[in-house]
């Protein structure tokens, strides 16, 4: 069964012809073209592929397309401004909070979602919300080092030694 | 996944039609566990239905002495609640041990107890706490709507709308969780009434269950102290790669202890 689904995509309005088994995941890297989003596992498990619909992180490989109808969806490649990274994408550079990256955009669109609910999370806070979001290389560490930093950013604040021992540039 | 017919229907009555003229039909709500079960081909509905144009399914209502979930409000909304935060804080509480963010953000009450997992966290609250289901068609006490693994009361074209909870201050829910699946081995939700006390387990067995002997012994005593004798048997627990019956039987023991401890 096809048919048309209309929703807003990294602010732009977007409409495509689906299935009705087509995911939103699909929708956005095979349709549309927008591949920071991932797919690392079948079980809804992994969070690599969280986007935000109408402003809250959600896994975009158990979501139907048609399900964000009239939606509003935000993705990684809508994140930064023109070629200034968003102050969460700049912690996780300068924490080198990424090896592979594969989970990397997951980690960013959750990372946004906590920020959002709590602008000043606890570490305890920040591990207990990557609960969904899996990480196989880097062990953690850096990542919530870069979340708190790209938190504190956010408040306007100076951002805490990195990992390195070094302030954010 | 199979192809199927998707539809979002804008009233209960359009739903319930098509509900009953299609058994291959399916009802759609925060799709965390129906979506997976299709991605892995484990079931093929001709039809998925999604409930969610119905406005009256979502949201929380203070009503006196209870508070009533509509069975599209999900977790997160549940645990950020601030008429549940205060009028049923163990609820609020156990709705943010729910899987993950994400989960939460997109999960609903009314979709996890139709689907009665033997691991899922809200079975154990809505037995615990006496709470009453509300469907299309009736009310069912919760004690009466949980029946056995992933089967509950529920007729065939029968909807969940509602689930009310009396409002109680003295409860706890403690969870022993499996660490990569974020669901229950063993918990006990413990809810401590005027003249009663109500013990009711998930995770350990094929359907959620009370434990009469601690009820009676925390009734009379509400102490960690007043069940330490208690044994659960292991007969018919679930035994699985995470857990053997007899380490389940034991949790039940360690969690109903400290959901006690925890209600101060
Ligand atoms: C990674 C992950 C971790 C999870 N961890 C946990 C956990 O720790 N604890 C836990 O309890 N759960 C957990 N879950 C399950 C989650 O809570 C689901 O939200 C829940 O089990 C199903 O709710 P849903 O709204 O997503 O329902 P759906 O998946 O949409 O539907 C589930 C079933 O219920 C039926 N149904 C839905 N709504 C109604 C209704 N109103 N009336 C009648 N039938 C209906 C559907 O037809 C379907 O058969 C987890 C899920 C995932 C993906
Ligand atoms: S790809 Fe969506 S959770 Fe793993
Ligand atoms: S950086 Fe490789 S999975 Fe996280």
């Amino acid at each position: 069964m096809q048919k048309t689904v209309s929703l807003t995509v990294n602010g732009r309005p977007v409409s495509a012809t689906v299935e009705g088994r087509t995911l939103l995941v699909q929708l956005l890297r095979e349709q549309l073209g927008l591949t920071g989003t991932h797919v690392g596992c079948d079980t809804s498990q992994c969070g690599a592929c969280v986007v935000h619909v109408d402003g809250e992180a959600v896994k975009s490989c158990t979501l139907l397309a048609l399900q964000a109808e009239g939606r509003s969806v935000l993705t990684i490649e809508g994140v930064a401004t023109g070629d200034t990274l968003h102050p969460m994408q700049e912690a996780f550079r300068n924490n080198h909070a990424l090896q592979c990256g594969f989970c990397t955009p997951g980690m960013v669109m959750s990372a946004l979602d906590l920020v959002k609910n709590n602008p000043n999370p606890t570490e305890r806070e920040v591990r207990e919300y990557l609960e969904g979001n899996l990480c196989r290389c880097t062990g953690y560490h850096t990542i919530v080092l870069a979340i708190l930093e790209g938190a504190a950013v956010m408040r306007g604040e100076a951002p805490p030694a990195n990992v390195h021992g070094a302030a954010a540039e | 996944m199979y192809e199927f017919n998707y539809h979002k229907p804008a009233s209960l009555d359009e739903i319930a039609n098509l509900l009953a003229a299609n058994d291959e039909a399916k009802l759609l709500a925060g799709g965390m566990t129906l979506l997976p079960t299709l991605k892995q081909r484990l079931a093929r509905p001709s039809d998925l239905i999604d409930l969610a144009a119905i406005t009256s399914l979502r949201g929380i209502t203070d009503a006196g002495d209870a508070i009533v979930i509509g069975a599209m409000t999900r977790h997160a909304e549940v645990n950020r609640s601030p008429v549940v935060k205060q009028g049923l804080p163990a609820l609020a509480a156990m709705a943010g041990m729910i899987g993950d963010p994400a989960v939460r953000n997109r999960g609903t009450i009314g979709g996890s107890i139709s689907n009665n997992d033997p691991a899922a966290d809200y079975p154990s609250a809505l037995v615990a706490l006496n709470a009453t289901v509300h469907t299309t068609k009736r009310e069912i006490a919760a004690d009466n709507f949980f029946t056995g693994m992933f089967e509950t009361a529920l007729e065939p074209a029968e909807i969940v709308t509602a689930v009310r909870f009396p409002k109680l201050q003295i409860a706890n829910y403690q969870k022993f969780r499996n660490p990569a699946s974020r669901y229950a081995i063993v918990g006990v939700f413990v809810a401590r009434f005027p003249n009663a006390v109500r013990v009711a387990v998930t995770g350990a067995g094929p359907v959620v269950f009370r434990v009469p002997e601690m009820e009676a012994a925390l009734t009379q005593n509400f102490s960690p102290d007043a069940i330490k004798d208690i044994t659960i048997k292991e007969d018919g627990l679930n035994s699985d790669i995470h857990a053997s019956a007899e380490y389940r039987a034991h949790l039940v023991g360690v969690m109903a202890r400290r959901a006690v401890a925890a209600c101060g």
